[in-house]
């Protein structure tokens, strides 16, 4: 295996590492007593004393320390105060709908941000990029809530063009009950040819998506705009300039594919922004995913379920940067770990 | 050639950028401070009798649930959006600027050890990990700053270790070694004060992002509790009534995205004014 290879593994294997440890030290820093919280206040002290056992939460800390990893690597993530399910499983159910939400965002932040982004780079310093940077930064500077609260009053419930709450309508499971392969609802609905489902969920997925596509495309039509216009500075676009190219040509054609790199390498970093963000958007609109089990755990200060929604994001965050970062290492060699 | 006018132009549109947003800033600033004095009444008077009554002369905003002047509300909640983000942004630059710089000048594995922790608080997306902070730590808004400080300070490490570095190569730095002088001085006297303008435009890019965390863990519940006025909280106390009552809702909202935005154009403004890479070069 190559030097690089070996260095960007163990590093991720560590930064791994740190976060569990982090994530350990969180749930630990609970004020009073977890066999408490977990029991209840009413508990005898002999349902204290098992409830402590039971968990381990008489042995030194960094004995549960190790417990703790080697419960996370067998799979066992604790069981939900509030569920009282196992909080892996939670996460599995939550996980597929949160993706489908996000991955709904992103396309719909590509779709807008590229070409508002080139639009702006194709006029710089004239009134079209003037108009852009500034909607983009009012993307970036909208409390998602407040917009998913927004468009909901006013879409959903005042106009009634969409539904506004759910990830598809209930009764449809009894009428035309959907098939599960990916768990992910869309892409379950199209390969089964489930269309009441899948248009039900669509017309679900519309206002949270776009509520999440916000802050994504706002980043990334600044982002295509910069590297467009240092692109079209290099000495290529000169050439091609002297060549007779239009300026539109030059930067669609030639300038557009090096300024995409970025690009993907920042979408890998939104995502999980984007999860993020989406568990406020998912708490307005009722979406059954990660976001709505997360504040359900806050509100129920349910710390086992927080820490593996942080966990599992985190360790996502952390698989997405690797992938990139290799990604990145065989199309140009210059970014290898040194 | 048709690009050099362009090019040329694009500096006074940035300036416009900044001027704009510091215009903003100062206003947003002015209206907070001086809200005991602007406000018609005050924050947490409540008014069974006038509640829930729409914008009018008297309440220009509006009034809450509780009957509350949202405009008066509004003013206040500013105080606590600008006090969170100052003192945020203060412990998180400090902390991170230090650790970054002794990072950057030491090199070798003092560089490698600071820079690995930075990495595993990077891997938590700021929001999140406040929200697993702030769940196990009793709500208020010092929770909240310690939550994001704790999640902030990452970024002006790894900024300002990069800063630092190249700092470090410098003849006037070579110099200094070589008269022996110890290091603690040279990373005081030179390395520090020099890594500091790239640290400035980050500051007033990412207090748009602090007060956009700050008033989402508000609005978790996690953050400034009841008859304190915070624009997050106060969406999320009228949340219920938006269909009925829109301006308890959208006025705090506004007050958020005006002020995210203010500092999100200042800090795009002096980034382009005064491009980083030149100065990091």
């Amino acid at each position: 295996m190559p030097r690089h290879l070996i260095l960007r593994l163990g590093q991720a294997f560590l930064v791994m590492v740190g976060v569990v440890a982090l994530t350990f030290v969180i749930t630990r820093m609970v004020p009073g007593d977890p066999a408490v919280a977990y029991a209840g206040p009413r508990a005898t002290p002999e349902q204290l004393a098992e409830v402590r056992e039971r968990f381990g939460l008489d042995e030194p800390l960094w004995v549960q320390l190790a417990v703790y990893v080697r419960d996370l690597a067998t799979g066992d993530w604790q069981t939900s105060l509030h569920t009282r399910r196992p909080v892996l499983e939670d996460l599995y159910h939550a996980f597929p709908a949160s993706l489908e939400l996000v991955g709904a965002g992103l396309v719909i932040a590509i779709a807008v941000g590229v070409p508002v982004g080139v639009l702006a780079a194709r006029f710089r310093g004239r009134f079209p990029d003037f108009s852009v940077r500034l909607t983009s930064m009012l993307a970036v500077s909208l409390p998602v809530f407040w917009l998913a609260l927004a468009l909901q009053t006013v879409f959903g419930s005042t106009l009634g063009w969409f539904p506004v709450a759910g990830e598809y309508d209930g009764s449809l499971d009894t009428t035309s009950p959907l098939t599960l392969w990916t768990n992910i609802t869309v892409v379950d609905a199209l390969i089964t040819g489930n269309w009441p489902i899948l248009t039900s969920t669509l017309a679900h997925l519309a206002l949270p998506a776009l509520v999440v596509a916000a802050y994504p495309a706002g980043v990334i039509a600044q982002l295509v705009r910069a590297t467009l216009i240092e692109e079209a500075s290099q000495d290529h676009a000169r050439l091609e300039r002297a060549l007779g190219f239009r300026e539109t040509t030059i930067l669609t054609r030639f300038a557009l594919r090096p300024a995409l790199n970025p690009v993907l390498s920042l979408i890998a970093l939104v995502f999980a922004y984007a999860i993020v963000n989406g568990f406020l958007v998912e708490a307005v609109f009722n979406w059954p995913g990660l976001g709505r089990y997360a504040v359900s755990a806050i509100s129920h200060s349910d710390t086992p379920a927080v820490a593996g929604v942080t966990l599992l994001v985190a360790l996502m965050y952390v698989f997405a940067n690797l992938v990139v970062d290799l990604l990145q290492g065989v199309i140009d060699p210059r970014t290898r770990a040194r | 050639m048709s690009a050099m006018p362009r090019v040329a132009r694009l500096p006074r549109v940035t300036d416009r950028f900044a001027l704009a947003g510091a215009v903003l800033i100062t206003l947003i600033a002015l209206a907070a401070v001086l809200a005991p004095w602007l406000a018609p009444h005050p924050p947490g008077e409540v008014d069974p009798l006038n509640a829930l009554s729409p914008p009018d002369g008297e309440h220009w905003f509006g009034t809450d649930a509780a009957g509350r002047d949202v405009f008066s509300r509004v003013l206040h909640g500013g105080q606590t959006s600008l006090l969170i983000a100052v003192a945020v942004l203060a412990v998180s630059a400090t902390a991170g600027v230090l650790l970054g710089v002794v990072a950057g000048y030491a090199g070798g594995w003092v560089r490698d050890v600071i820079m690995r922790i930075t990495d595993v608080f990077l891997a938590f997306p700021a929001l999140l990990l406040s929200v697993a902070l702030a769940v196990v730590l009793e709500p208020s808004v010092t929770t909240v700053i310690v939550a994001i400080a704790v999640t902030w300070w990452p970024w002006y490490a790894r900024l300002s270790a990069a800063t630092a570095a190249s700092i470090a190569t410098r003849p006037y730095v070579d110099a200094a070694r070589c008269l022996g002088v110890p290091a603690i001085m040279i990373i005081l006297r030179h390395v520090l004060p020099n890594s500091l303008t790239p640290v400035l435009v980050q500051l007033s890019l990412d207090a748009g992002g602090v007060i956009l965390t700050a008033a989402a863990l508000s609005y978790l519940g996690l953050g400034a509790q009841d008859p304190t006025a915070e624009w997050g909280l106060m969406v999320e106390q009228g949340q219920t009534l938006f269909t009925t009552n829109w301006w308890v809702v959208t006025f705090p909202g506004l007050a958020i995205l005006l002020t995210a935005f203010a500092f999100n154009v200042l800090g795009e403004g002096l980034r382009d004014a005064l491009d980083p890479r030149r100065i990091v070069k």
